[in-house]
């Protein structure tokens, strides 16, 4: 049966690893290659790398880094930011990515999704959905590192998607994103009912209780963290073990 | 050893050779069928769609170098993911194609033997295997070891006893499948760490 995935989130510019807390204060916490290296070792699920300040500086991602993070990477590799075109997605295939996340992209250029799709299968075809919780509850989805609202609903938009091509979604709560208080549950439940793709859990993760909840409660296929791994003691390995001894199927070697 | 990846430019092949490499190999990415003399290992790799796939194949001649390596020289070949669909017959992914016709079937959509569950489509993630058969490129691999997966269809056999290995999803589905020294997996060695790399070793090891 299909295991459910730990996935290490990678948010980096300039070189350098960041984390932030609601999308913004970023921090260094480290250098790209040697993290890379260290969750390779460890035997993580997955793991996805994000240019965060590629759309904002409006450049291209950085094909040669990627280029030299896949030679390391033996692990399924998920590339996001500054994706704008199709040229941009074969670029980053060719460079080593096995898949690539597109956020802002989509709503300058819904159809770089199907365009995607057809060239490269929608294996590769990951949306990410920045997802905003307005203080009235109202979910709204927002581009650019969340500085942009969009006036979009995210689970219309999950839907809107997954018909375009999309084969996985990448869903972050911006509200709960680096508080480490946990998923936004309702959210991601929403989504993973809206649509027949799986869906990824992000933004928030607090503990592995927290992961188990958004496989069990909300439907997750794979559960995404940054902070917890970057800034806490707990492992992918560890939410592993804490899956499996709460029946949940995880990838054993 | 010297491995040849064949490029007929839909994918990344970087982390294929990356990994070949990793166990030992001497591995060239080429897209010119005059290379495979050197070649003692071919690999075809695959990312995208079956149609666009065969056509690149056929417009640089690696149908025929395939079919003559392979079947004529006895040299192994190891299909990786859309590589492993190209060796049936015919594909039925977006209309209906002929593919390499090294092994007996067809390729179609994965499905759900359950139409009340949620069915999510396309298989993403770690799975396990399940042996079927012993042959050399199995050796040394733990039971129901996990390998990672990406794909929306699998090549049905019609030759049970081409099916080496099995996953569960949705369905039963072949997930390696093995012919004298043609191999194919549909699950990435290249992205499976430690276990692929032992699938790679033994490809390696069948001369």
């Amino acid at each position: 049966m299909l295991k459910a995935r730990v996935i290490p989130t990678i948010l980096w510019k300039d070189f350098g690893i960041v984390k932030g807390v609601g999308f913004n204060s970023w921090r260094r916490v480290g250098t790209l290659l040697p993290a890379i290296k260290v969750y390779n070792t460890r035997q993580v699920d997955e793991l996805i790398i994000v240019d965060i300040t590629a759309t904002e500086q409006n450049r291209e991602p950085d094909y040669e880094v990627i280029d030299e993070i896949a030679d390391e990477c033996f692990v399924p590799l998920t590339v996001g930011g500054g994706v704008k075109s199709v040229d941009h997605i074969k670029k980053l295939l060719r460079a080593g990515a096995d898949k690539v996340a597109i956020n802002s992209g989509c709503y300058s250029d819904p159809d770089i999704i199907s365009r995607g799709a057809d060239l490269f299968g929608t294996q590769c075809m990951v949306v990410s959905i920045d997802v905003f919780k307005h203080p009235d509850g109202r979910y709204e989805c927002y581009s650019s590192s969340g500085k942009m609202a969009t006036g979009k609903h995210p689970v219309e938009w999950a839907m809107a998607m997954e018909a375009k091509g999309a084969g996985e979604l990448l869903i972050t709560s911006i509200t709960n994103d680096g508080a480490m208080n946990g998923y936004d549950i309702e959210l991601i439940k929403n989504v993973t009912h809206g649509v027949s793709i799986p869906v990824i859990a992000s933004g928030g993760a607090k503990d592995y209780e927290d992961m188990y909840r958004a496989i069990t409660v909300a439907g997750a296929s794979a559960v995404a963290a940054a902070s917890i791994f970057h800034f806490t003691e707990q492992t992918p390995l560890e939410a592993k073990n804490f899956l499996r001894q709460k029946g949940i199927l995880v990838r054993k070697n | 050893m010297n491995v040849l990846i064949i490029d007929y430019g839909l994918c990344n092949l970087g982390s294929v050779k990356r990994a070949f490499e990793e166990c030992g190999a001497t591995a060239f990415i080429s897209d010119d069928p005059k290379e495979a003399e050197k070649a003692t290992h071919l690999v075809l790799p695959g990312v995208g769609a079956f149609g666009d796939a065969m056509k690149n194949l056929r417009a640089a001649g690696w149908d025929a170098t395939i079919r003559k390596n392979v079947l004529e020289q006895n040299v192994p070949i190891l299909g990786i993911c859309l590589g492993m669909q190209l060796l049936a017959e015919k594909s039925l992914e977006r209309g209906d194609h002929q593919g390499l016709g090294l092994i007996r079937g067809e390729v179609i959509k994965i499905y759900n033997d359950d139409p009340s569950a949620k069915f999510r489509v396309p298989h993403i993630g770690w799975n396990e295997i399940h042996k079927k058969k012993d042959h050399p490129l199995l050796t040394k691999l733990e039971p129901n070891t996990d390998f990672y997966f990406v794909h929306s269809y699998f090549f049905k056999t019609t030759d049970y006893e081409d099916i080496l290995a099995t996953t569960l999803y949705g369905s039963e589905f072949p997930s390696i499948i093995g012919k004298n020294k043609i191999m194919g997996v549909q699950f990435h060695p290249e992205k499976s760490s430690r276990a692929g790399f032992q699938i790679i070793q033994n490809f390696l090891s069948i001369n």
